[in-house]
């Protein structure tokens, strides 16, 4: 028994948050709303240069043969800067999907795009239906899309995009107009639901991860915001009607931590719990989330309600992330048919054995 | 990151399940807070010393095992899951045990470890006073050198002493250095609760049950070797008694785990009527959740602290998150037994529905002893987050 990262896993989560935080600031990401794409190649070059983008992708493919749980600390740092750039999809969701793709077809995608993906050359978006839109259409180099129980892969000159603005400006939201076709088809039956349900839980393990990312990012800058800021010849941080605002925050989040890394070990690990697991770091993580949000806003005062102030940047999309990757009710629904069962393995001493 | 068990831990639990199988008394004992209650549950303690349970964390020439933490996390599932009764002596093995390892004397870890582990001696808290709460660095009760020098006479009031009525023992702080001012001059000392000029007043609490008491000292003589630590440095002796360890073992999470498992069943049991209200069935879910959250972060410091890590200040969030999760589980069971929630146990149609409102009850207390949540939540703010004072 051992729940801790390595000082490795540690020490590289490190470097990755010194790299993030000092080239993807409040002015980088609001420079990218301004930009045609809202994303930077010079960005996706450097997260490469870095080895994230080959971080999961097999040694035999030119990556590094990491696990989800190797990636999960990545994905926190990537919340904490609100990276806008889809390095979590890629690496936590499609690149395992690809990945499991079997068959001839599915060995030449693989042989076609995982390396290429490694090396920062392609990216690769996931729609899945329960999503309803496609994140980074625009800058895809290929798409693989859920119909049903059915997964297609489709270059861009096989679809059209419509752009859905989101109240996140660092989210690129598509609606994408296709036809199925049976060249295109990856995957079908019983198989695409297997990768259908792997990508949900992938999905959802990393937007937990951002999330507490996300909810630190927002307490760091209100601490600070809270220290400068004076009224009645004081900082606002000495009452203690604001410090229980953000202690309240620290108490969910430091207990939000553990499920997200419980999870990731079971995705990686493919435990019969991951579903369970995956869902309470979703719920819990995201839960954190809102109340940062609403916690930090509030402390903030006026300020937080203004364009100018950089909370909005994380801020934002704490909410959407709320209902990513499964709505709150789904992941409640996955936890209840397990907890309420006939039997259920719960109770003193069931949290590892399940 | 390795989440199995070692074959030594997994057979660490199954002696531990055997042990308690063979010995844990069929019929749940009464309240330690009535005298019968406190008899047995003394009675108990000296049987798992007898077996060496009863501090499986202290060496084994103390009576212990010298289990790690991830063994004691083990013992607690086990004995929660078993239903095994609570632990009169916790003041002592848990609070008082581990302050005395670190800042006792040879002598004194001689003369009362064992006992505060065989039950011999029961301990109580002696902190708070009627005008020094929250604000512990407030206290007044003196303990003034004799002048032949073997003894302080102590003279003032403690209050809220959980299970003082019954106790043998108080540890507490009282201020040595008359002249002194808040948290310096102050000393740790050990007091028999049988000397001449100790007044103690049960105080009833909520349940009618004299769970806690005044304690009054009228020159209390006590003999020096009586202090725990340098005289006038109390502080930072009972700041050892209130750190994490402690707090890790006075509330395991198995307790809460073992809880929220009994909801679910009660959910289950009444979920036609539960039902009726659609917000109960998550809130069970939340318990549950919140339960298993309280376990993992437990274990992962566990794990940290058997590597050598230390405890940093966020381990001041234990103490909110599991009083609340307490109280909020309570709450939904109130809210699933509806008309019967109200009944004390022994009341005609209450079938078992009175343990839920002991525990209702208990879990009001939560929020408030160990240092009120709000206190708790200044402390995060200022030694966690770094908010100005």
């Amino acid at each position: 028994m051992n729940f801790t990262f390595t000082e490795d896993q540690l020490l590289f989560q490190e470097s990755v948050r010194d790299f993030l935080v000092n080239e993807v600031t409040a002015e980088s990401i609001r420079a990218l709303w301004e930009a045609d794409t809202g994303r930077s190649d010079a960005l996706w070059q450097q997260l490469t240069e870095l080895g994230l983008t080959a971080m999961t992708v097999p040694e035999a493919m030119g990556g590094l043969g990491m696990t989800a749980l190797d990636f999960i600390l990545i994905a926190q740092e990537c919340g904490y800067v609100a990276l806008p750039a889809p390095l979590v999809h890629i690496a936590l969701v499609v690149v395992p999907l690809l990945d499991q793709l079997s068959g001839d077809s599915g060995e030449a995608i693989k042989q076609q795009w995982l390396p290429a993906i490694a090396e920062g050359r392609a990216k690769v978006m996931v729609g899945l239906e329960q999503n309803v839109f496609v994140e980074d259409a625009h800058t895809a180099d290929l798409l693989i899309l859920q119909k049903g129980q059915a997964l297609y892969a489709l270059t861009p000159e096989q679809f059209s995009y419509t752009l859905n603005e989101s109240v996140d400006p660092s989210r690129k939201l598509y609606s994408i107009s296709w036809q199925t076709s049976d060249a295109n088809l990856i995957a079908e039956a019983e198989q695409a639901q297997c990768l259908i349900d792997g990508a949900m839980n992938r999905g959802a393990l990393g937007v937990a991860a951002e999330a507490l990312g996300l909810s630190q990012r927002m307490v760091d800058m209100t601490v600070s915001y809270t220290a400068d800021r004076q009224q009645f010849g004081k900082p606002i941080g000495s009452f203690q009607a604001v410090k229980h605002l953000m202690a309240n925050v620290a108490v969910k989040l430091e207990f939000a931590k553990t499920p997200v890394y419980k999870a990731a070990y079971a995705v990686a690990e493919q435990l019969p719990s991951a579903n369970v697991n995956v869902s309470h770091a979703k719920l819990a993580a995201t839960e954190v989330a809102q109340l940062a949000a609403r916690n930090t806003m509030q402390c903030h005062g006026a300020m937080g309600y203004t364009w100018e102030v950089d909370l909005q940047i994380f801020m934002k999309k704490a909410w959407v992330y709320n209902n990513a990757w499964g709505v709150v009710a789904w992941h409640q629904g996955r936890v209840n048919d397990f907890v309420f069962a006939d039997q259920a393995a719960i109770g003193a001493g069931s949290t590892f054995v399940a | 990151m390795d989440l199995n068990y070692t074959e030594q831990q997994v057979a660490f639990r199954a002696e531990v399940r055997q042990w308690l199988a063979d010995n844990v008394p069929a019929e749940p004992l009464s309240s330690f807070d009535t005298a019968e209650g406190f008899q047995a549950h003394r009675e108990w303690e000296a049987k798992l010393y007898e077996g060496h349970w009863g501090m499986i964390t202290w060496p084994e020439v103390m009576g212990g095992r010298g289990a790690d933490l991830l063994q004691w996390l083990i013992f607690e599932e086990e004995y929660y899951a078993a239903g095994a009764p609570l632990r009169v002596n916790q003041n002592g093995i848990f609070l008082l045990g581990p302050t005395m390892m670190e800042y006792g004397t040879e002598a004194q870890k001689q003369r009362f470890l064992t006992g505060m582990a065989t039950g011999k001696d029961i301990w109580c808290q002696a902190w708070s006073e009627p005008n020094a709460g929250s604000d512990m660095a407030a206290i007044s009760a003196k303990a003034e050198l004799s002048n032949d020098g073997q003894h302080y006479i102590i003279n003032g009031q403690k209050t809220w002493s959980t299970r003082a009525v019954w106790a043998d023992w108080a540890f507490g702080m009282f201020r040595t250095d008359p002249e002194s001012e808040r948290h310096r001059g102050l000393s740790f000392i050990l007091v028999p609760l049988d000397l001449e000029g100790i007044t103690v007043r049960p105080i009833p609490q909520l349940d009618g049950l004299p769970g806690f008491a005044e304690i009054f000292f009228d020159n209390v003589k006590v003999p020096v070797d009586c202090l725990l630590g340098e005289e006038g440095k109390g502080w930072s002796v009972a700041m050892a008694t209130a750190g994490f360890e402690r707090g890790l073992m006075l509330r395991s999470p198995a307790r809460f785990q073992q809880a929220a498992k009994r909801l679910v069943e009660l959910y289950k049991e009444n979920q036609a009527t539960a039902d009726a209200d659609p917000a109960v069935k998550n809130a069970v879910l939340k318990a549950y959740m919140d339960a298993e959250a309280y376990t993992l972060l437990t274990y992962q410091t566990a794990c940290r602290l058997v590597q050598g890590g230390k405890i940093g200040p966020e381990s001041s969030t234990n103490k909110i998150f599991w009083s609340e999760l307490d109280r909020d589980m309570h709450a939904t069971a109130m809210s699933i037994l509806g008309a019967r929630a109200e009944l004390l146990a022994h009341a005609p149609a209450a079938e078992n529905v009175g343990n839920w409102l002991d525990g209702w009850l208990f879990s009001q207390s939560g929020p408030i002893y160990a240092g009120t949540n709000e206190i708790q939540r200044n402390i995060i703010a200022e030694r966690m987050l770094g908010m100005p004072r």
